[in-house]
């Protein structure tokens, strides 16, 4: 039998339009009602595709529009960023393919054959590795969160839903070689302070990460979620420093240069520094701090009357999420949500509170604990001490308010 | 070369000696030595004191035509911004309700301008530029802000010696500054 790459086999494509051609002759709502009891849905009376007629499986066509959140209108797209539907998800790993993005200079199209890793700069011997090189070195996996560290900008409150606020974070298993294994391969000098990483993008993204990062839990990563690294994600490789923001996790990592000093780079000086109302700007402001966001019912979902759960995500820069308290009256009262296991050090948390909503308008909202003890703050709280402008590490607490129909909206707008 | 197999030689030797198993699982043998020429081609870093800031010089008047022929179209025709940021203007706006943010008014360190430009810059064919049309763009781009004077020429030493007004606007990290 002939098989077209892109479909199933002609005469299975026959039957199937044949099939479809005959539901399709009945109205929209006699056919809904045909599936329904006692009737029986046309899936059940032809097979289904054949196996392997999708070699890279994708979601359902009815889960067309659980996608990315792309902003509108923006002026380039070139450095700019993309959501993940974080109300649109269960669990606690973000899909690959819905992972957020950050780019500074595009995606680049890397051949991880001619892909080099040099390291160099403070070390005893300067290496050249290639990605086989890479994969040769004890390999380790761990779940850690991702954030961008403008998640959203102070400016930037009054998005519709969960994924217009805070949908620049995802969570996967990461595998790779601890940063630690490549740098003693090299042999770090003892002036050695700071490792510069710079990728292989056209904007050759580069961040200074503190040594002592460097040898703690950082990791080199080539796979995500147990396939190789997304192009969007710095495929072939990437650092992953568990809990310090987005930028500094360099995508497509080529160079590593062992410095007694950061570089001052335009990424941390210029931008993402973090201005404060008396015109200083904080520097270095690595450690996402914790923070959680209730994602059902969120903006723009709507929920009725009885029985509701509310579920989220939280997480820590600085460690596990102790504890996760959810008020369901504008913050007057808390109530312990119960976190799923496992409860992973610096890897998104789920947490559930059952809820049996009157009808009666109000706001929802939720709080995180994490190990150190810090408590997620309020907009208010965080704002009167680092004003509107600091633009990044915004972890405030998201209210959702729930009006008498049952319409959740951004309790901020 | 010589050096790699000596190490992964020790190495090995050190495996078969139970009290060197710590060590000799620090290093594998894996990968090949840099050159000095390769780290010199790929090592573009240049950091604040502007000490490896390459050979090369241009003029504030060079700067304007590499600007409005690679930059002006997303930063303006006098660096107020566009596509892209604004460059030029906004000193003393920093401690207000709304700073302006540009290479004039928040940039610590000009050898930093020369690191970006040079490696990122123009967006749509980044690393294009020669270091003389480095240089020189960096020192219209500082003449725009009142950073240098009309005629200047700028080469590292240069470069290196101009003093940004914002160097000491930066604090450390003090957080958890709030929450309890």
């Amino acid at each position: 039998m002939t098989r077209d790459p892109d479909g199933p086999p002609a005469r299975r494509r026959f039957l199937v339009q044949g099939a479809a051609a005959a539901v399709g002759a009945l109205a929209g709502a006699a056919r809904a009602e045909e599936a329904m009891p006692p009737g029986t849905p046309e899936w059940m009376t032809v097979p289904g595709a054949d196996v392997g007629s999708q070699t890279y499986g994708t979601p359902s066509r009815f889960e067309a529009d659980v996608i990315r959140n792309v902003p509108k209108g923006l002026k380039q797209y070139i450095s700019a960023s993309s959501r993940t539907p974080l109300q649109d998800l269960d669990g606690i790993l973000t899909p690959n393919g819905l992972f957020y993005e950050r780019h500074h200079g595009g995606i680049p199209d890397i051949d991880p054959a001619r892909h080099r890793l040099m390291i160099h700069g403070l070390v005893e011997t300067p290496l050249v590795l290639t990605m086989d090189d890479i994969r040769r070195f004890p390999s380790e996996s761990h779940i850690h969160f991702l954030e961008c560290s403008g998640n959203p900008s102070f400016e930037a409150i009054k998005g519709q839903t969960a994924s217009d606020l805070v949908g620049l974070v995802s969570c996967a298993e990461w595998t790779g070689v601890r940063l630690a294994t490549v740098l003693r391969e090299a042999g770090l000098k003892p002036e050695a302070k700071w490792v510069v990483a710079e990728g292989a993008d056209a904007a050759a993204l580069t961040r200074s990460i503190p040594v002592e990062k460097c040898l703690d839990d950082a990791l080199l990563v080539y796979s995500q979620n147990g396939e190789r690294l997304r192009p969007q994600q710095g495929y072939p490789l990437r650092v992953l420093l568990p809990g310090f923001e987005g930028n500094m996790n360099v995508k497509w990592l080529r160079r590593l240069n062992v410095t007694a000093e950061p570089a001052y780079s335009r990424e941390e000086t210029a931008k993402y520094t973090d201005s404060m109302p008396d015109g200083t700007a904080r520097q270095f402001t690595f450690v996402m701090e914790a923070k959680s966001i209730i994602t059902r019912p969120s903006g723009t979902q709507r929920i009725v009357r009885g029985f509701n759960e509310i579920t989220g995500i939280a997480w820590s820069g600085r460690g596990r999420i102790q504890r996760v308290e959810v008020s369901v009256d504008d913050g007057r009262t808390w109530a312990d949500a119960a976190l799923q296991a496992p409860v992973l050090t610096r890897a998104l948390t789920r947490f559930r509170l059952p809820w049996s909503w009157d009808g009666t308008p109000t706001t929802i909202m939720s709080r995180a604990i994490d190990e150190t003890g810090y408590v997620q703050p309020s907009f208010s709280d965080l704002t009167a001490v680092r004003g509107l402008k600091s633009f990044y590490h915004n972890n405030a607490i998201v209210p959702w308010r729930v009006a008498e129909t049952g319409e959740v909206a951004n309790g901020y707008a | 070369m010589a050096t790699r197999s000596t190490r992964a030689l020790a190495a090995a030797f050190l495996l078969l000696g139970a009290a060197g198993a710590a060590r000799a699982a620090e290093r594998y043998g894996i990968g090949r030595a840099a050159t000095p020429a390769e780290i010199a081609a790929w090592n573009i870093d240049i950091d604040r004191e502007g000490r490896k800031l390459p050979p090369g010089r241009g003029s504030v008047a060079q700067g304007r035509a590499v600007f409005e022929a690679h930059c002006a179209a997303c930063h303006g025709a006098h660096g107020e911004g566009g596509i892209g940021d604004p460059l030029v203007g906004g000193q003393g706006t920093l401690a207000t309700a709304k700073p302006v943010k540009t290479v004039g008014s928040f940039w610590p360190y000009a050898p930093t301008l020369f690191d970006y430009i040079r490696r990122a810059m123009p967006m749509n064919a980044p690393g294009s530029l020669s270091p003389d049309d480095v240089y020189a763009v960096s020192a219209y781009i500082l003449n725009l802000n009142g950073l240098v004077p009309d005629g200047a020429v700028l080469d590292a030493p240069g470069l290196a010696a101009i003093r940004m007004p914002n160097r000491d606007g930066f604090v450390a990290d003090p957080r958890p500054d709030v929450g309890r």
